[in-house]
């Protein structure tokens, strides 16, 4: 089973040099584009290989770089959006810790690819190991000429630059990315128009994720269709999966495209724990739908997942199991979006913390058979089209669903006015 | 008033980038890597010397987690609070760390070793529950190994 991109990751996850990434063909794919390839070529084979972007939306990359305008006056900007900050997913930490030239690569192929002379890597402040091999692994490249001008004779010039983040949610949001980038508070910008015309200090800019940026290299050394193969439905390549929660052996695997949720959760991340039954999971992240167990089978890519109700998202799994309170795995995720909304626009400000509070009420004995008529108001209210970003709707996935498959435990709260997850407390009454 | 090596790697943050005001973040960061934290009046003198309106910083400055407007301790805790640690024993941890350490988030301990805040997912779900103090991250973390790590700082 080919797994570009965890191939070369070494048992102990110790970063690969420079030299150590070109001895096991770093920096091939960047030599043949440079030397025989124009920028159409790599947003060509691009296309072809149908690469989606590997951040949450699932995108096609060529399509994002295509609205670039080639002949647009420099500089233009490619930034890496290595921001991870989605709950439950551990991904792109992965590539960045252990592969940082892999991601390099992948960034100055992506910058020829649209014409870009500057990029940067938008670092999460947490990623503490990330940074300093980062920080490494640029140096190292500017050394070997793969960066700075003229890179490898080729009359192509890219800087790039290691900015790491203050901490916000909202910074994964590419327009909010850029305002951060610009020093400003991460609030999202309106589209049109859209960052590829004028994104950073108006310049066209592309966003791409860490995993879809490794892609790359691999794709324009081996071609689209070995791309394609790597997978096992219509979407293709590899996908770094992700299982957290009360299983055996939680982890991340680079597998095929398209292996089931039972695959992922009973082979390798073991089953769930001892005495614990799956009923339900978040297949990529905190901003997707829950998938239960009429879901094991459906594979993990972006239309199967749709087609079942969800998202794939960032390809991490959250598994709740069945001593865990749903109520209570809500409000958690509720209370993270209340408190990283960035405030812009008022459904999401005020609609959020609202909804957390009456989920921390029902969890806490108060709620009222009302309540979720209020809950299932700001699931429409919060959805698609009501807020100026995606925050809101994501943050209503996983309540909506709770909504339907829980709906027992959200009524068994509220009737017995307690979580029945909780033992009773022990009171001078019940003594 | 800024120091001399405050002023120097701000103006460095500066010439990076095509609008100066665009280092606003940059600076701040640089100030409270030196002090700790961002007073009102650290706060008023980077943005005289970046030529911004204190109000502007300021809104750039509370929007950002990690960005600190109060004093701090000399180690920040920083528990993960995010879905998978909650789901692997998250409340188990902030308890016992609180008892231990007798604050609440957002406190500091008296002696200024320590203050904890809660925070958004670290990243490491597969090793969940984890917090970080100060740069370094503690996976799988369990309540009986919170001494050993708190007598690392002091």
């Amino acid at each position: 089973m080919d797994k570009p991109l965890t191939q070369h990751i070494r048992p102990d996850k110790k970063p690969l040099s420079l030299k150590e990434y070109e001895a096991v063909g770093g920096y091939q794919a960047l030599k043949k584009a440079l030397k025989g390839m124009t920028p159409k070529d790599i947003q060509n084979v691009v296309k072809e290989s149908n690469l989606r972007g590997r951040g949450g939306a699932g995108f096609f990359t060529a399509l994002k770089w295509s609205f670039v305008p080639l002949d647009a006056p420099q500089p233009k900007y490619l930034i890496a959006n290595a921001d991870e900050m989605e709950p439950g997913t551990f991904k792109d930490r992965i590539l960045l810790e252990s592969t940082p030239h892999q991601m390099i690569e992948g960034m100055i192929l992506s910058a020829f690819a649209i014409q870009a002379t500057e990029s940067f890597v938008f670092l999460r402040w947490a990623y503490k190991v990330a940074a300093e091999t980062i920080e490494r692994a640029i140096h190292e490249a500017y050394s070997a000429g793969y960066l700075g001008k003229n890179i490898l004779g080729s009359g192509f010039d890219l800087t790039m630059h290691l900015h790491t983040g203050v901490g916000r949610y909202m910074c994964g949001e590419e327009t909010a990315l850029l305002n951060s980038l610009e020093g400003k508070r991460a609030t999202p910008r309106a589209k049109p128009p859209f960052p590829q015309v004028s994104g950073l200090f108006g310049r066209p800019t592309i966003v791409n994720n860490v995993e879809t940026l490794c892609n790359i290299p691999h794709i324009v050394n081996q071609g689209a269709d070995w791309f394609k193969k790597l997978s096992r439905t219509q979407d293709s390549g590899t996908k770094i999966y992700g299982v957290s929660g009360k299983v055996k052996r939680p982890g991340a695997w680079e597998l095929p495209m398209g292996v089931t949720m039972r695959e992922l959760i009973e082979e390798y991340a073991g089953g769930m724990k001892d005495g614990l039954k799956f009923r339900g999971a978040l297949p990529g992240g905190a901003s997707t739908d829950f998938l239960v167990e009429e879901h094991l089978d459906v594979k993990m890519d972006y239309a199967s997942v749709a087609a079942a109700g969800s998202r794939l998202g960032t390809g991490t799994l959250v598994v709740l199991d069945d001593h865990t309170c749903p109520v209570g795995f809500v409000k958690n995720l509720e209370h993270f979006f209340a408190q990283e909304s960035c405030g812009f626009c008022t459904p999401c400000r005020e609609g959020l913390p609202w909804v957390e509070r009456i989920l921390e009420s029902i969890e806490e004995g108060d709620g009222k058979a009302k309540d979720l008529d209020l809950l299932h108001m700001h699931t429409r209210q919060l959805g698609p089209g009501n807020t100026f970003c995606a925050l809101a709707p994501g943050a209503m996935e996983p309540l909506q669903s709770a909504l339907k498959y829980f709906k027992s435990d959200f009524e068994q709260h509220i009737h017995e006015q307690r979580c029945p997850y909780n033992p009773i407390p022990v009171t001078l009454e019940n003594v | 008033m800024l120091t001399t090596k405050e002023k120097v790697e701000i103006e460095k943050a500066m010439s990076a980038v095509p609008v100066r005001k665009a280092a606003g973040i940059e600076a701040l960061k640089i100030v409270q890597g030196q002090r700790g934290w961002i007073s009102d009046e650290t706060l008023c003198d980077v943005a005289e010397y970046m030529d911004v309106s204190p109000e502007e910083l300021d809104s750039v400055a509370t929007f950002y987690n990690l960005l600190f407007r109060k004093p701090v301790g000399r180690h920040i805790i920083l528990v993960c609070d995010s879905i998978s640690c909650w789901v692997m024993g998250y409340e188990g941890i902030v308890t016992a760390l609180q008892e231990k350490l007798k604050i609440t988030f957002g406190e500091t301990t008296p002696d200024l070793r320590f203050t904890i805040l809660p925070n958004c997912c670290l990243g490491c779900c597969d090793a969940a529950p984890a917090f970080m103090i100060d740069n370094e991250l503690f996976r799988n973390v369990t309540v009986d190994q919170l001494d050993d790590i708190l007598n690392r700082y002091e």
